[in-house]
């Protein structure tokens, strides 16, 4: 019981990605406005941005932005001294793509607003049965 | 169904839960992420590419085309946007709202009728017109070419501080909606028009992509910018960072011309016309 | 030039993709031949790759120049080869075949439409032949963005169907990022080839088949694998039928090459199938959803839809190809993904030129009893269409029954005969649902009611320029029925790791 509290406690940063992961999706399943969706779409995709920026953190780590480089010539470099720049340049990229996902369901949610004149899912089903 | 989405989400939930506990620890610098690729990268990005901004290193050589196709990715929204929602209406079929700056009567001339488009009587406004915005056209007006500077700076300040094309991209594009919010879009529009706008997206990617093929032609494999050596007269490692901000110049391009023909699409309902 | 063939099967349609929305600003006419310059371009640089490739064995092209794992690398072996080659001659043959329906639905708009053709083509190249898999997040998303606005031009409902279609897809592409997040956290790698060195050491280990889980869910949920599958029938049914030509054949079928890139390569099969069980229960959702799909194909009026849920059927095929877990039956797989992306290509082909000389009913899906007296005015399109459904039912000689009969007798080998009862119900409903439309189309006379709305129809042959490219695909289906031994002995033998039984 201690050791599941400790771990509990000191990978408390996953823990509230996979809360954030579970909002979104629920939001997506649930929730009968369109936009609702959208924005649970939005929330998922940024869940997992939190995850990988995560995963790039080191203890006692700074930028990895090396100072000085023109001034003291060959200075050794150590990869602990800075954070993994890795998942810093995967997450520009994901955010990009959710960026153009948002701009493309935006678009077609306003189709089906001029076409239906509402945003709900239950009153859109209603129309199209009759 | 709020029931079979709380299942679902409880099952997924507790199945990540599960995995964590095999996790190194948060932090760790000996975990395998931060060992294996990335120390590779934080030890010789400035020897490889003389660019200290190892992000950027990354982002635009050694992992430069995933970003093209990032590229490509906004590029690719703005066209779905704009074959989604763009309707061409001939401005003949449009009616007109003006108001007569002395007395503030507002005029509506229906489709066929005539007015001349600049006059010292009467003035052309949109059906959102507002009365007393000197203060915040005067104020945006100011602030616009310094956030434009910036923006530039951005782009071409990424090798030594963070920033970089999308940024900077972001920026200028950001710039540029300040005008149409503040103003309205129809001057917006005069300014930077639908097809010059059109025209900077698509050369933003091309020079990316051509960048890249430039290097093909000269003999090595795509994007490797050290075969730009021999044209810019340069060693490869310098080359490779001149590489690096040739293609971040065009990135910056892209977005910000994405940014803007978003904006004009979804804010006018795809006409064009008039805006928020 | 030689060795750069990798690259130049990608970056000519992508250039050429921007070109084609600067110039459409200029002069339309000017968008339909650049785009089948670069489409043909990839599809000689795919032949010369598949002949590289089996001359000397796989291909690597390193982009940037930089060795993986620290650089991006693109590899190109036998099983890439192949649906490289699958997906530029579909996109090709569907570019030429589609020009005329394209300038009569988007008019004005036809440069933006061709723009998103090509980068939807070039996201499934890069996809295909990619050797990294972040980067294949990245294409995976090209294509699906381009294929959401291409589906959200339909008439009628296109727009909420694609709209739900994006949803589902971005769950989908989420799913498999997490995967992908997990396994770099464990391996600290992103180069397929290179996760698939260090993952042996840590099998055991909770993050590896948690990761497993979700990129496989992921990869379901794209391919609309049952249950997972809603979205498609919806989706398929409203979008315009140039784009749905090229949508049906090739987006269901790539992720099923992405599967098997990630469960035969990535997670090698001493993983897949030895430490993990899960084999016999993916078979068994197969089975079902074989008969879901051929079942809900059967109580269909229109006929895309009843494509669409034969389409379904058909992922089944292949997903329990894989996960039957023997050489015939991943043989069977693969060559089912060949065959069945040349079959859906056709009968879509013929729907589509359906559609383009009769006019729908009211509610702008082509139903079935619109086919009435269809064999009498446009014989060579059925004809097309009856190859193909002969194809999709398994009759020798056409390719259909080969690839059924190496899935059939992999599931006798792996014991597994639901599966083996599975492909016989739904080749007996495919003969169902075909001989339906026979009936129709030869025996009834063409309907030339004018009430509630039924515009008179008016049929006559299709215009040479979409009937051509139709036989030309109808008389592939029976070349690849004669050439399958040759396909399986000299590609399909070495696209199967050595883990295999």
């Amino acid at each position: 019981m201690h050791d599941l509290i400790l771990t509990i406690i000191s990978k408390y940063n996953y823990w509230i990605y996979i809360v954030l992961l579970m909002i979104g999706l629920y939001a997506m399943m649930v929730k009968k406005n369109l936009v609702k969706k959208i924005i649970g779409m939005n929330i998922l995709q940024t869940a997992i941005i939190l995850f990988y920026i995560s995963i790039g953190a080191k203890k006692d780590g700074t930028l990895p932005i090396l100072l000085h480089t023109h001034h003291t010539g060959h200075h050794l470099v150590r990869a602990a001294d800075y954070i993994n720049p890795l998942p810093h340049v995967l997450m520009l990229t994901a955010i990009v793509v959710s960026v153009a996902t948002l701009g493309v369901a935006l678009a077609l949610a306003i189709k089906v607003y001029h076409q239906h004149g509402t945003l709900d899912e239950d009153e859109i089903h209603a129309r199209i049965r009759k | 169904m709020k029931v079979v989405g709380l299942i679902i989400i409880l099952l997924c939930g507790g199945l990540l839960a599960y995995a964590t506990t095999d996790f190194p620890n948060w932090g760790d610098p000996t975990s395998p992420a931060a060992m294996h690729v990335s120390a590779y990268y934080i030890e010789n990005a400035v020897t490889d590419t003389s660019v200290p901004n190892i992000v950027t290193a990354i982002l635009a050589d050694y992992r430069g085309y995933d970003t093209m196709f990032e590229t490509a990715v906004i590029f690719s929204a703005a066209i779905a946007c704009f074959l989604l929602l763009r309707i061409f209406t001939p401005k003949s079929s449009q009616s007109r709202l003006y108001r007569h700056i002395a007395t503030g009567i507002t005029l509506r001339i229906e489709p066929g009728g005539k007015l001349p488009e600049k006059s010292d009587t009467f003035e052309r406004i949109d059906s959102s017109w507002v009365p007393h915005d000197l203060i915040i056209k005067t104020a945006c007006r100011l602030f616009i070419p310094f956030i434009q500077i910036f923006g530039l700076y951005v782009i071409a300040h990424g090798h030594h501080s963070p920033g970089g094309g999308f940024q900077g991209g972001v920026i200028l594009g950001a710039s540029i909606l300040l005008f149409a919010v503040s103003n309205d879009l129809r001057s917006t529009i005069s300014r930077m028009g639908e097809k010059l706008t059109a025209f900077l997206c698509s050369a933003g990617v091309f020079v990316y992509a051509g960048t890249g093929t430039l290097c093909m032609l000269l003999g090595a494999n795509f994007l490797d910018y050290g075969a730009l050596a021999s044209l810019l007269g340069v060693d490869p490692v310098l080359a490779r960072s001149h590489g690096i901000l040739m293609v971040e110049i065009g990135v910056g391009m892209t977005v910000m011309a994405v940014m803007v023909s978003l904006y004009y699409i979804l804010s006018s309902d795809g006409k064009l016309n008039e805006g928020l | 030039m030689n060795q750069h063939f990798p690259a130049l099967i990608i970056i000519v349609p992508l250039l050429a993709a921007f070109f084609i929305f600067a110039i459409s600003w200029i002069n339309r006419k000017l968008c339909f031949p650049i785009a089948v310059l670069a489409l043909a371009i990839s599809f000689l640089s795919a032949i010369a790759l598949l002949g590289m490739v089996l001359k000397n064995g796989p291909v690597e092209y390193r982009m940037g120049g930089w060795p993986p794992p620290w650089g991006i690398s693109y590899y190109v072996d036998y099983l890439s080869a192949l649906v490289l080659v699958v997906v530029c001659t579909v996109a090709l043959i569907n570019l030429i075949a589609c020009r005329q329906s394209v300038s009569r639905e988007f008019a004005d708009k036809i440069g933006p439409f061709f723009t998103l053709y090509v980068l939807f083509v070039t996201g499934l190249i890069g996809m295909v032949i990619t050797g990294d898999a972040f980067n294949l997040y990245v294409l995976l998303e090209i294509a699906s963005l381009t294929g959401y606005a291409l589906i959200g031009m339909g008439k009628g409902d296109a727009a909420l169907f694609g709209l739900n279609y994006i949803f589902m897809g971005t769950v989908g592409a989420s799913f498999y990022l997490l995967g992908i997040g997990y396994l770099y956290l464990i391996t600290g790698s992103l180069n397929i080839a290179d996760i698939a060195s260090i993952l042996p050491g840590i099998y055991g280990s909770k993050v590896v088949l948690v990761a497993f889980i979700f990129c496989i869910t992921g990869l379901f949920l794209k391919m609309a694998f049952f249950p997972l599958h809603g979205w498609l029938p919806n989706a398929y049914t409203n979008a315009p039928s140039a784009a749905i030509s090229l949508i049906a054949p090739l987006t269901t079928k790539v992720m099923i090459y992405v599967m098997i890139r990630i469960v035969l390569y990535l997670f090698t099969p001493s993983f897949s199938f030895e430490a993990l069980h899960v084999a016999s229960v993916f078979v068994w959702l197969s089975a079902v959803a074989i008969v879901m799909g051929s079942l809900l194909a059967l109580g269909q009026k229109s006929l895309k839809r009843m494509l669409a849920y034969i389409i379904v059927a058909e992922v089944g095929y292949m997903a329990g190809g894989l996960w039957l877990g023997n050489t015939e039956s991943i043989t069977g797989a693969i060559l089912h993904l060949v065959n069945d992306a040349a079959m859906t290509l056709c009968v879509f082909l013929a729907a589509g030129t359906l559609m383009f000389k009769i006019k729908p009913s009211l509610t702008g899906e082509l139903q079935l009893d619109d086919l009435a007296g269809s064999f009498t005015k446009m014989p060579y399109t059925m004809a097309a269409f009856i190859m193909g459904a002969l194809s999709i039912i398994g009759v020798p000689p056409f390719c259909g029954f080969f690839s059924k009969w190496y899935l059939l007798s992999g599931a006798v080998t792996a014991g597994h005969y639901e599966f083996l009862a599975a492909l016989l119900f739904s080749s007996l409903v495919n003969v169902v649902l075909f001989f339906r439309i026979i009936e129709i189309g030869y025996y009834e006379k063409p309907d030339h009611r004018a009430d509630a709305g039924h515009l008179i129809a008016r049929m006559d042959e299709a215009p040479l320029e979409m009937l051509i490219p139709l036989l030309l695909v109808a008389a592939g289906l029976l070349a690849m029925g004669f050439y399958t031994d040759d396909i399986v002995t000299h590609v399909i033998r070495f696209a199967i790791p050595a883990g295999i039984v």
